[in-house]
């Protein structure tokens, strides 16, 4: 059973890692407008040149 | 919880970019403009790209779900180039005032999903160990499995749970029990013992995945929860954001616009026709001017030159200046406003059903552990078997499905309201709407729209009307002037007004006159006399509305300020049988004190300052958008629509609310009338915690959300 001893860990660690992007996410404000982003989609790329970042602020 | 948005993270995406829009907003000005009418990703690539193009916007970025854009522009260029380059592409745009938005970013909610998202991670990788120590994992293998799990679970715990905590130890130190007392004993106790268990491998089960998934269920109903009230405070936030606070002041004969915020005593600001006074102040020259949405009278007054106005009365026909007589902050509408907001307090004082059943719910189980602690250790004389059965009795009739009860129907059917434009802001306003049993409805501005009509007219007597109305200030020629704006006037000429009577003038050379009548306003021609009663127009949908609320069983009466002919006749057309006229603002919050006395649950649905009070004070309130900020404030919810249909169906939908909730409620219970005997038994095993948790919360959930 010594193999748990490396498969605990590395299983914990791909869970933090899906936390962690999930937290990145979170910090990045995408899911401020989930209904934009299910549209945004559908356009082409360049117009999405000017566009700013999602905000974290008012 | 820092972490920090490394590009190893997510290499797709442009982290210089967010980088660079960081410091254009450092230099430029952050704008918000409402976006009424998009629907589709065209609609967002047609307005960030008519915003590309526009001089001076650096950067925009539309939200659909809020129907709206963020821009940031070169710093004081302010929205105009924006609006004019959105206008062009065909888009309708109204700034929106950052001040009365508040912080976009809905913090509170973000927390929440971080805690949802910890207690996720955490309750997944717990049950997974949980899943080999259940199948009968080896004694080492089980100890190393209890010991990873306390190390992910209790500083889980420790972040996610915080709420439930929190608001258990509010409601203990003011002596009160809501559902947060349970949950966060059970949670506790699981955490405790289990770790106890951990600590000296007594043998007897851990309850770690049982505290997460407690958590974790719970956590993801108050966040649906919060996000279909969020969205709800957004969109009735935008409402006053809409209200765009400036003012045009005059300077040395220049004219320049400035916030309202920044007018002081002493400014002369000048207002047009239909402009909403900002301060309270004094008139220069006479005017006509709407007073309703503070008194309620429908017809507009006439005051004379250095004649007082308040803030929040509308200014009708001709332009006019004013002078300041108060900052904005200290003018009657904030006044007004400011005593809303003491008002309001009184109604966080209702207890929800959630918190009523606690209140049966929480000393039944604490009880029953206790017994069972008692009974196990006087019969067996193990306390260490007492203390693991009374867990398990905590945490088995833990109460997720009675905790979820309440959110989920919430959540579910506060979003479907949202939908139909009923916007609800207060958390228990749903359960309140669903117990009223009398509805009081303001009569100018909420079933009418406060503007007057002419009965039909033929068209060259229309004009004939609207030339001889011109000729005169009066309030009922400027009504009428207003009511036929959209014709040509006819050749009128010798206009002459009489004082007290009316205005006389010559129509092709016959004489012709506008005024006092033997029964009203008429109209009189050569050859014939046409009286001209002016009408308030009816909000669509006022009759049905009656006609829906009394079928749904609920008494109907009408309030105003206006005369009792006047209510009485509009009363009468809609179906309505009690009507109290005459009535002073004051008198709108008695009647409805008179008729809380009387054991009625009221319903307030008003739009004037002359209703807030009414509005803060009844069982619960609507208004409609058009109202007055302060009418907004004071109210449980916003009806978007102009249709009063709405109301009807708030209530329905409320109702409907009520019974999921009893249901839910209901299914809990028996739940735990099943689970209780099995616990005090000392058949419960952790694994059937977690089927029967996953099982009866399942239920509680898809009851909230059939249609």
């Amino acid at each position: 059973m010594n193999v748990l001893l490396i498969l605990i860990p590395v299983s914990v660690f791909l869970g933090g890692l899906g936390l962690l992007a999930c937290i990145w996410t979170l910090r990045h404000g995408q899911y401020e407008d989930l209904e934009g982003d299910a549209a945004r989609i559908l356009l082409d790329e360049k117009q999405e040149d000017r566009t700013a970042k999602p905000e974290k602020d008012g | 919880m820092t972490v920090l948005a490394s590009p190893a993270a997510c290499p797709a995406c442009v982290s210089g970019a967010a980088t660079a829009a960081v410091a254009a907003d450092a230099a430029g000005h952050v704008l918000h403009l409402a976006l009424p009418s998009i629907h589709c990703a065209g609609c967002i690539a047609g307005v960030e790209r008519a915003l590309a193009g526009a001089p001076g916007v650096r950067a925009a970025r539309v939200n659909l779900g809020r129907r709206r854009v963020r821009i940031v522009t070169d710093p004081d260029i302010g929205a105009d180039p924006a609006l004019r380059a959105l206008s062009a592409a065909g888009f309708e745009a109204h700034e929106l005032d950052n001040a009365a938005l508040g912080p976009a970013g809905d913090t509170d909610g973000r927390r929440l999903l971080a805690r949802v998202a910890v207690a996720g991670f955490a309750m997944m990788n717990v049950m997974a160990l949980s899943v080999a120590v259940w199948s009968g994992a080896g004694e080492a293998t089980r100890a190393l499995f209890h010991w990873v799990s306390a190390a992910i679970a209790l500083p889980a715990l420790a972040f996610a749970a915080q709420p439930f905590f929190a608001s258990a130890w509010g409601a203990l130190r003011a002596a009160r029990l809501n559902m947060d007392v349970p949950i966060a004993l059970a949670i506790a106790l699981a955490a405790a013992t289990s770790l106890h268990e951990t600590l000296f491998e007594a043998g007897a089960d851990t309850w770690f995945d049982a505290a997460l998934a407690l958590t974790f269920f719970l956590l993801a109903g108050r966040y649906l929860d919060h996000r279909a009230r969020a969205a709800a405070r957004s969109a009735a936030a935008e409402l006053t954001a809409l209200e765009m606070p400036r003012a045009v002041r005059l300077e040395d004969g220049a004219r320049r616009s400035v916030g309202v915020a920044d007018l002081r005593p002493g400014d002369r600001i000048a207002l047009a026709p239909g402009a909403r006074i900002p301060v309270d102040g004094v008139t220069e020259g006479s005017a006509t001017i709407d007073r309703s949405a503070l008194t309620g009278e429908a017809d507009p007054v006439r005051i004379d030159a250095d004649g007082i106005i308040c803030a929040g009365e509308v200014v009708l026909g001709a332009p006019l200046v004013v002078r300041a007589t108060a900052r904005a902050e200290d003018s009657t509408l904030r006044r007004l406003a400011a005593l809303v907001e003491i008002a309001e307090t009184g109604r966080h004082r209702y207890t929800g059903l959630a918190d009523r059943a606690a209140r049966l719910y929480a000393p039944l189980v604490h009880g029953l552990a206790a017994m069972a602690l008692i009974g196990w250790w006087v019969a067996t004389g193990d306390l260490h078997r007492a203390i693991a059965v009374a867990t398990a009795t905590l945490i088995i009739t833990c109460p997720c499905a009675l905790g979820l009860a309440v959110p989920a129907v919430t959540a579910s059917l506060t979003g479907r309201l949202f939908r139909q434009g009923v916007l609800l802001k207060s958390e228990t306003a749903l359960e309140r709407l669903a117990e009223i049993d009398c509805v009081l409805l303001d009569k100018t501005g909420t079933l009418t729209t406060g503007a007057l009509t002419l009965p039909k007219l033929e068209e060259a007597h229309a004009r004939v009307a609207l030339a001889l109305a011109q000729g005169s200030a009066h309030p009922a020629a400027r009504a009428i002037a207003d009511a036929l704006a959209d014709r040509d006037p006819a050749p009128v000429t010798s206009l002459r007004e009489v004082p007290g009577e009316g205005v006389h003038g010559l129509w092709d050379g016959a004489p012709v006159f506008l005024g006092r009548g033997e029964t009203g306003t008429e109209l009189r021609l050569p050859d014939r006399r046409i009286p001209l009663p002016l009408e308030e127009t009816l909000r669509p949908g006022a009759a049905d509305m009656v006609a829906d609320l009394k079928a749904l069983g609920c008494e109907v009466r009408m309030v105003s300020g206006d005369s009792t002919v006047r209510a009485g006749a509009l009363a009468a057309c809609l179906g309505i049988a009690r009507i109290h006229a005459n009535i002073r603002p004051e008198g709108k919050a008695a009647l409805v004190e008179s008729l809380r006395a009387s054991g009625q649950r009221v319903l307030m649905v008003g739009d004037g300052l002359n209703d807030t009070a009414a509005l803060a004070a009844a069982h619960a309130s609507l208004a409609p958008a058009t109202a007055l900020d302060a009418a907004r404030v004071a109210s449980d919810g916003v009806l978007l629509s102009g249709d009063l249909g709405a109301v009807a169906t708030t209530l329905r939908i409320a109702r409907m609310a009520h019974r999921r909730i009893r249901q839910n409620l209901g299914i809990a219970a028996g739940y735990n009338a099943i689970a209780i005997p099995i616990a005090l038994a000392g058949f419960a095993t952790p694994l059937a915690a977690a089927a029967a948790m996953s099982a009866s919360s399942l239920c509680v959930v898809t009851n909230a959300v059939r249609r």
